[in-house]
């Protein structure tokens, strides 16, 4: 499984390694939705930290898609929101 | 669905944009390498925005610099004469520049980062470009072969999608650039207005206030002069009166450019000070 870091790059990981990142991505959902910037910061900064640390660097010769996408390390919550609207102005 | 899918859908259809132009996949692969190319050449000249951004930042600092170390002369000036009111006043615009420059300290820093990630971006960019050179030929080559159809497709979408996450980097940066060139406006603003800088002249009323008191500050110590020469007995010696002649300039940082008294002897910037402090 391919995990991109927006403006890092990408990371392999082992198929058992993302049922922590689904925890950690629901999290941000809910972090969004409640509008907790706090949170958002705790769980984004967590989720960076464990695809950095558990996963292998995507060498720059190896050019495949990615399967999940994670924001920019330290984005705020409205960075976020903006890029999450630019998906409903695609689809409308 | 969570938001580490969606942002991937999201990179994925914007990248996706710039390169379905081609129908053949080979077309595609060398469309593909001229887009990362060009890629290349904007992130440089996005540095090199961020760095004239930087400079910009850097410079009104220093102005600023200059501008709270004259007041924080003035302040002394006015203390020195007794003038606690323009005291109070120079140092609370002296503290108004130190909230300005605690704001241009942040906006550094973050285009600091800026920075620093775009060099990173740049030299993984110029890493992946060469790699691709090589293996797009490779799969031109055997392009015939079904597999390698499908490495093309996966190769392609790997290209799209980290050029859409380059595009994006870029964008925060140009957003960074705005915001510190709204700041830099107001800032600039500030400065050529005269509330920070032009302290000196004659349309600013705390300058123009010190001056009133400097003068008849001088004044007052040129009336002690004159009466220690008619009465030896008293505390000023004629030889530091004349070695304080020549030292005028000394005094001048705020005040020197200023016809300050009209008498022949002018005042020891040093005894100035004291007359001033003790009066």
């Amino acid at each position: 499984m391919i995990v991109r870091i927006l403006g890092e790059g990408q990371f392999e990981l082992h198929e058992s390694q993302t049922a922590s990142l689904d925890e950690l991505d629901k999290a941000l959902v809910a972090a969004i939705d409640a509008n907790d910037e706090a949170t958002f910061h705790d769980v984004l900064s967590r989720l960076v930290q464990s695809v950095r640390s558990e996963g292998a660097p995507v060498g720059p010769d190896r050019f495949v898609p990615s399967d999940l996408t994670l924001p920019h390390e330290g984005s705020s919550l409205a960075e976020v929101r903006e890029l999450l609207a630019s998906e409903d102005v695609r689809e409308s | 669905m969570g938001v580490m899918k969606r942002l991937t859908n999201i990179v994925q259809a914007k990248a996706n944009k710039v390169l379905d132009k081609a129908e053949d996949p080979r077309e595609t692969l060398d469309l593909s390498y001229e887009k990362q190319i060009e890629q290349l050449q904007q992130v440089k000249r996005g540095l090199a925005d961020v760095a004239t951004a930087k400079k910009r930042i850097e410079l009104q600092a220093q102005q600023l610099q200059q501008a709270a170390t004259k007041l924080q002369g003035q302040a002394r000036q006015a203390l020195a004469q007794n003038r606690e009111d323009l005291a109070t006043e120079a140092l609370t615009r002296r503290s108004g520049i130190a909230t300005q420059l605690e704001g241009l300290k942040t906006q550094h820093d973050q285009l600091a980062q800026q920075q620093e990630r775009l060099e990173a971006t740049t030299q993984q960019l110029q890493a992946r470009v060469e790699a691709f050179r090589t293996q797009k030929e490779t799969l031109k080559a055997s392009y015939t072969a079904a597999q390698a159809q499908t490495r093309i497709g996966e190769a392609v979408s790997g290209i799209s999608e980290s050029m859409s996450d380059t595009g994006l980097a870029m964008q925060r940066a140009q957003d960074k650039i705005a915001q510190m060139q709204a700041r830099a406006g107001a800032v600039d603003e500030l400065l050529a207005s005269g509330t920070l800088t032009d302290l000196s002249g004659s349309s600013d009323p705390l300058q123009a206030q010190l001056d009133k008191a400097a003068a008849s500050g001088d004044v007052e110590l040129q009336l002690a002069q004159m009466k220690a020469e008619l009465n030896p007995a008293a505390q000023a010696p004629s030889g530091e009166l004349g070695s304080g002649a020549s030292e005028e300039p000394v005094d001048g940082e705020v005040v020197a450019d200023k016809p300050v008294a009209p008498a022949p002897t002018p005042a020891d910037p040093f005894s100035l000070d004291d007359a001033g402090g003790a009066s």
